[in-house]
């Protein structure tokens, strides 16, 4: 296997003086990685004295196809790019999609996909808690968090069919409208939820393994953080007051009552902690928006141009028929300004957004992610620096690298 | 979206900036030579602390451009809630912008992606690598002259048989 | 005791014995890359159980195992991982293709994407689907003990038969690139593929 990651290594390995130092391939399949990454670590003993991650082992060239596949059909591809929450990178891309179309969406879509967004969130930092739960030695506590998720992927599947590969927005509005079951699940699951959380939290929150493993370790400065790019709940567990939520209010965040979660400390406790809080935080706001669901159409209307007419109006009247050709006909499909915008969000690992050029067509010129994952994970080496070899996987726990979006 | 009395700071120190608006965001283009006293500037005199991503975009059939590629440094300062999108081009051969680490050490791995995906170098970088292809890789798969589907080096293996493994 | 036997019916019943005994201590290594690798977690995990058909014990050491789930996209980077890992492996040993990336690529058909990975190492079981439910797993590890009951010799006969040794969709024909460094794409006209 080619060693990649070359140039440094052999740097490091010439350096006479430390010699004494010696070398650790972590990755790339690794039960501890979760997915595929590689890193190369130069140990003291059991101290890490650097680390040289290597990534690319995913690497699947999702930007090209987004210059291949137009603006509905990519939203398959984002559902492969952070698959522990799909759903919040479909309502990523079709944001970013309608901010270049200048769409503006009915008040039950935003409603619909703010509850999506958030069910994601919660979804998301369950699994990333669980799996540093895991790796610290809790097994309990991982298999707690999955429970949730298997009754998160059955809300998922009631609404469109599809466990976790979702692809359930579309331009200017979304695949099917949530049925009752859907609602009355949702209902359910927030009332049911509190309680498995406050189970978790009396697992670890005071666990002497779990604080003597997590407290301290990967320490990131508010600076440190702000330079090196960290977005999301790795910044604000650093003290970075940052959240798009509230800082620039997308879809129906503007409506509901809820805090952002921060911590001063930095460490990998106070980012678990922030998960921990954050998922309150989000049943607040599912809870708020369930109630209040808007009535009244999901989609756009159809004189927009973007969604397709619904079934009835195709089979009984001929505007409806023209319009479904025009959108779904090759050459045709609605078109888009020619010019260039960046749509983010507040996605569960920190801001996601899309830097989307429109040619006039219904395919993107360029789709370009900004992936969090891959923006964090170069904090890794500064983060483990100093520190012992089990606190490696406390660190890439931590920080939620998911590695289809490390790599895209 | 940028409040006016940053945008008339900026553009009174760069006259050279050609600003323009689209969907609440606002954009300047920066000459290539002024751009790293751009962002420096940007930086230290109005807070915009956090560099969210810098990507690339390859202008090669796109109707109207001039330029072959554009750089895109999306900025953004969070004391503020302001965002910026500073864009430059360059064309080749000289496809030399100088690099951004020493203002935003987040700035490594962005470069290095652009590296990678478009082969534009950056001029002081501490280490311009390939961080996604494989070493061995020579083109550049983000170009708009590579094909999506590659050259057939993903076929490029060995084959093994039941016996051999 | 003169009781004639012969020899071939004594060499099938150890036969049918070793293989029922392979069948239901399969120990998976799991190859989890990407969106599968979730589904495989979900499908070990309680809720169905993949210890109800002997196949639960999932070790990350490819010696320790004989079956081996590859389970999401493998690129360009990874495939030489992939078959020092399946090379790494004893026999008898199988392999799943999960998911439609690991058999043909799926919706991912772009340069850096092994199109299937029955291109390059020998597959025993396709799994179809995107990611596919964790019951469709089930059922191909079920047809997979299946198949090891059925054909399973204690010699590893079956592993000579010349379809099992080839890989599927073996490409033979397509010439191997070496541009030289520095030089970034094909002249205008030259194709390879």
């Amino acid at each position: 296997m080619p060693v990649t990651a070359a140039k440094t290594i052999e740097q490091l390995a010439q350096a006479e003086a430390r010699d004494y130092l010696w070398t650790l391939n972590f990755g790339p399949q690794h039960p501890a990685t979760h997915t595929t990454l590689r890193l190369v670590l130069m140990l003291d003993g059991e101290r890490v004295v650097d680390a040289i991650p290597d990534i690319g082992y995913l690497h699947s060239g999702f930007e090209k196809i987004g210059e291949h596949l137009n603006y509905n059909q990519y939203v398959t591809v984002t559902d492969r790019m952070n698959y522990i929450s799909p759903l919040a990178n479909n309502i990523a891309w079709h944001g970013a999609v309608e901010k270049l179309l200048g769409l503006e969406l009915t008040p039950r879509c935003k409603y619909l996909r703010t509850i999506l967004a958030e069910l994601a969130r919660i979804s998301d930092h369950l699994l990333c808690n669980g799996a540093v739960g895991l790796d610290t030695g809790a097994f309990t506590y991982f298999l707690y968090a999955f429970y949730q998720r298997e009754v998160l992927y059955d809300i998922f599947e009631t609404l469109c069919g599809a466990r976790f590969t979702n692809s359930y927005t579309r331009v200017g509005g979304v695949m099917y409208d949530a049925t009752p079951l859907v609602i009355e699940k949702i209902r359910a699951f927030v009332k049911s939820f509190p309680k498995t959380l406050d189970d978790m939290d009396r697992l670890l929150n005071r666990n002497r393994i779990f604080v003597d493993r997590t407290k301290g370790v990967g320490i990131l400065t508010k600076a440190e953080a702000l330079s090196r790019s960290a977005t999301g709940p790795i910044a604000r567990a650093s003290g970075v007051t940052r959240d798009l939520r509230k800082d620039e209010p997308y879809l129906a965040y503007e409506d509901f009552d809820f805090q952002v979660c921060c911590s001063p400390v930095g460490d990998c406790f106070a980012r678990y902690l922030v998960r921990m809080a954050e998922m309150r935080e989000s049943l607040r706001i599912v809870a708020q928006a369930i109630e209040n669901l808007p009535s009244g159409p999901v989609n756009v209307l159809v004189d927009e141009r973007t969604t397709l007419p619904s079934k009835q109006d195709v089979y009984s009247t001929i505007e409806g028929t023209i319009s479904h050709f025009e959108l779904v006909m090759a050459n045709r499909g609605f078109t888009v300004p020619h010019d260039e915008c960046y749509g983010a969000i507040e996605a569960p690992n920190g801001e996601l957004g899309f830097y989307l050029a429109g040619d006039g067509t219904d395919v993107a010129y360029r789709a370009r992610c900004r992936p969090p994952s891959y923006i964090h994970f170069a904090l890794f080496p500064h983060l483990i620096r100093g520190h012992t070899l089990s606190d490696v996987v406390a660190v890439l726990g931590s920080l939620n690298i998911i590695a289809a979006e490390l790599d895209r | 979206m940028i409040q006016p009395p940053t945008q008339t700071a900026v553009a009174a120190a760069f006259p050279a900036l050609v600003w323009s608006e689209f969907r609440g965001g606002t954009r300047a283009v920066v000459p290539r030579d002024e751009l790293y006293k751009t962002l420096e500037f940007l930086r230290d005199r109005h807070h915009f602390d956090l560099l969210v991503d810098i990507t690339c975009v390859d202008y090669l059939n796109y109707r109207g451009a001039t330029d072959r590629f554009g750089l895109v440094y999306l900025l953004a300062a969070t004391e503020t809630n302001e965002r910026l999108t500073v864009r430059t081009f360059v064309n080749e051969p000289d496809l030399v912008v100088p690099s951004a680490v020493p203002l935003w050490k987040g700035a490594d791995w962005m470069e290095r992606e652009v590296w990678d995906m478009f082969g534009i170098q950056f001029e002081g970088h501490p280490d311009l690598r390939r961080i996604l292809m494989p070493e061995e890789f020579t083109a550049f798969p983000l170009r708009k002259d590579y094909p999506l589907q590659g050259r057939g080096e993903r076929h490029n293996f060995p084959v093994l048989t039941r016996e051999e493994g | 005791m003169a009781i004639e036997v012969p020899e071939n019916v004594v060499v099938s019943r150890l036969d049918s014995l070793a293989s029922w005994c392979r069948k239901n201590s399969l120990w998976p290594m799991p190859f989890a890359t990407a969106c599968c690798g979730i589904e495989l977690m979900a499908t070990g995990a309680s809720r169905h159980d993949l210890a109800r058909f002997g196949a639960e014990v999932f070790r990350f050491s490819p010696r320790q195992c004989d079956l081996m789930i590859v389970a999401g996209r493998v690129v360009m980077k990874m495939l030489p991982v992939l078959q020092r890992i399946w090379q790494q492996m004893h026999e008898p040993k199988w392999c799943i293709s999960m998911g439609a990336c690991a058999s043909t690529g799926g919706v991912f058909d772009t340069y850096s994407v092994v199109q299937g990975i029955d291109r390059f190492i020998p597959v025993d079981m396709y799994v179809p689907g995107c990611p596919p439910r964790p019951e469709q797993l089930i059922q191909a590890i079920i047809d997979l003990q299946d198949t090891i009951q059925r054909e399973g010799t204690i010699s590893g006969r079956e592993f000579a038969t010349r379809q099992r040794q080839q890989p599927k969709r073996a490409l033979v024909e397509l010439p191997v690139i070496t541009l030289p460094r520095g030089v970034s794409h094909l002249p205008q006209g030259v194709r390879i593929e």
